[in-house]
């Protein structure tokens, strides 16, 4: 059923694509540092209603820039069954003696380890910008945090790539769906000031407990409890890729 | 053995017939051609028996298991080349074969060694450690076909193996095919609209139009029924009295005309020239000049079908989709 080789080989192919797409890296990291660099420092003495007493807005934007640039990675990463499409790959793969779901974890494995490279890079920079950890053995939960947001929105992406059948539908995906699931997160600021109907929209967004679970590990501050927002965050990491597994066994190989 | 047998095989797409209940079966070792125009089903016929797509209706089996419901020993026996390329560009000629081998689950020792006799057969040895995306045409058409040869495929799909590619690369790849087939044993089934791959190419032809096909056999064996040598001739003058008087002679199979160009099938046509050149004055009608030829697959679709296979259109297409394949590229 699992084919160990066919996930390392897709993982692999993955490795070595994001090694030599410096531009892409650079690409992706772009946003994430303009959003963390402006707004952190055009709000930096802004005391921000809802937000806990001494919780700088640096602080309290890291967690947040860190789900930001996991969801759009991990959502590009799923959707980029698409460009396999468009350039013929995908029916190599297709053809291939592997189960689907081998290929599908392939995916994810390659997906999630480029999402995370990304954003210890983001942290990185945002330590040399002051962003300051409680204690290094938050480092590990967090961990778990930014793995399962990154599975989510594979799955994601991966249900949208099974049900497109080429680009033209990407911005559509890009200014509908992401940015909503980002502003919705509570990643830029407390969601306690969103009025009661965009709030309960929020409890609807897997990334809002991905984003408190990070604050929660990162900053020691958080709406949720920790462990709250990691059952949610597994159970839907769990769904989505089941989920996008399911679409894209379904969906014919050309 | 036979390596496919198909038998009813229908592939509808929302209500249209791309495939029409096809049945056919090609024995071990066998190079076998699907001919036909653009649409006619021929990709369609080729992406289900390699499990691509699911058939509608019918049944197929390759190398023994059948494409619906032994899907994944059907695709460890056949190797395939698509007719857009395949190939992950941004990695070089040995990392796509790399890819395949493991995909195909072979260790590492037997990996080496047959990437390399690939590489060394479709003289890509030197070339292997360049980015795809560097590759010439034909080179990743190569490549391709290496590909397909790593994991040994008992049975060899190619899908349109020569389209858009120059005559030069064109003959080399008729020579691996040609090859691959007589010294390996490997059952082949290709399709192509050029009439003269099919008849260089194939033990047998199926002539495909429409989801249907309209006429299997040899290619000799499908030239014969022509039944003689196609005689044009290019005339002046009012036709109609001329038309009626070779219909009447039972020497000549067929008569057709498009405009000033009459087509005649006629049997030992270069005996029979100076007597239609003499009915063509007795009618008033000036011949200005006179072609002859041995019939060829054109002419076998054109007699099954009333067409001859559209391929100004095929050309178009293939243009548009090169230029489409050069702006992805370009806004990627």
């Amino acid at each position: 059923m699992i084919d160990r080789t066919a996930i390392t080989v897709l993982w692999l192919r993955e490795m070595k694509r994001f090694m030599r797409a410096k531009s892409r890296i650079i690409g992706a990291l772009a946003m994430p540092l303009f959003f963390l660099g402006f707004l952190g420092l055009g709000f930096r003495r802004m005391a921000v209603p809802g937000m806990e007493a001494g919780v700088g807005y640096i602080r309290f934007l890291v967690p947040g820039i860190l789900g930001m640039s996991l969801l759009f990675s991990s959502t590009f990463g799923g959707l980029s069954v698409l460009w396999d499409r468009e350039f013929g790959f995908l029916k190599e793969i297709m053809v291939a003696p592997v189960t689907r779901v081998s290929i599908v974890l392939g995916r994810i494995a390659g997906g999630v380890t480029t999402a995370l490279i990304q954003s210890l890079l983001i942290l990185i920079i945002s330590f040399l910008m002051g962003f300051r950890v409680p204690s290094a053995f938050l480092f590990l939960p967090a961990l778990v945090f930014m793995i399962l947001i990154s599975v989510t929105f594979l799955g994601l992406g991966l249900i949208f790539a099974s049900k497109m059948r080429d680009m033209q539908g990407f911005s559509i995906v890009m200014n509908f769906v992401i940015f909503p699931l980002f502003f919705l997160s509570g990643a830029l600021y407390p969601l306690s000031n969103f009025p009661r109907w965009l709030r309960t929209l929020s409890y609807l967004d897997p990334l809002t407990y991905g984003v408190d679970g990070l604050r929660g590990t990162l900053i020691g501050f958080s709406s949720h409890p920790v462990v709250f927002n990691l059952v949610l965050m597994v159970v839907f990491s769990a769904l989505m890729i089941g989920l996008g597994a399911y679409f894209f066994e379904k969906s014919e190989g050309v | 053995m036979v390596a496919i047998g198909v038998e009813n095989l229908t592939k509808s797409f929302n209500g249209l017939v791309a495939v029409a209940g096809i049945s056919f079966s090609v024995p071990e070792g066998e190079l076998f051609g699907l001919l036909g125009p653009n649409g006619a089903g021929k990709t369609t016929t080729i992406n289900m028996l390699s499990t691509l797509l699911r058939p509608t209706s019918g049944h197929a089996e390759v190398a023994g298991f059948d494409v619906s419901r032994n899907r994944d020993a059907v695709r460890k026996s056949i190797g395939i080349v698509f007719q857009e390329p395949a190939l992950d560009t941004k990695l070089t000629g040995r990392e796509n074969l790399e890819f395949h081998a493991m995909m195909y689950g072979m260790g590492k020792e037997k990996r080496r060694q047959r990437i390399r006799q690939v590489l060394d057969l479709v003289e890509l040895a030197d070339k292997r450690d360049v980015l795809v995306e560097k590759f010439s045409g034909g080179m990743k058409r190569r490549l391709e076909i290496a590909r397909c040869l790593v994991h040994r495929p008992k049975v060899f799909f190619l899908d349109e193996p020569t389209l858009g590619l120059d005559a030069q690369t064109r003959r080399n790849i008729w020579d691996y095919i040609k090859k691959l087939n007589r010294e390996r044993g490997v059952s082949i089934i290709l399709t192509t609209h050029y009439m003269e791959e099919a008849d260089f190419l194939c033990d047998r032809v199926a002539i495909m139009d429409h989801g249907k096909f309209v006429a299997l056999d040899t290619p000799a064996k499908l030239k014969d029924l022509i039944g003689g040598d196609v005689v044009t001739l290019e005339v002046e003058g009012e036709i109609a009295s001329l038309l009626e008087e070779f219909r009447k002679q039972d020497w000549i199979k067929t008569v057709a005309a498009h405009d000033s160009l009459l087509s005649l099938t006629v049997e030992k046509g270069e005996r029979r020239i100076p007597q239609l050149i003499e009915a063509a004055r007795m009618n008033g009608v000036r011949v200005t000049s006179v072609h002859l030829r041995k019939p060829s697959l054109e002419d076998v679709f054109l007699h099954f079908t009333g067409r001859t296979i559209r391929d100004q259109q095929a050309s178009q297409s293939e243009r548009n989709r090169a230029r489409m394949r050069g702006h992805f590229r370009r806004a990627r």
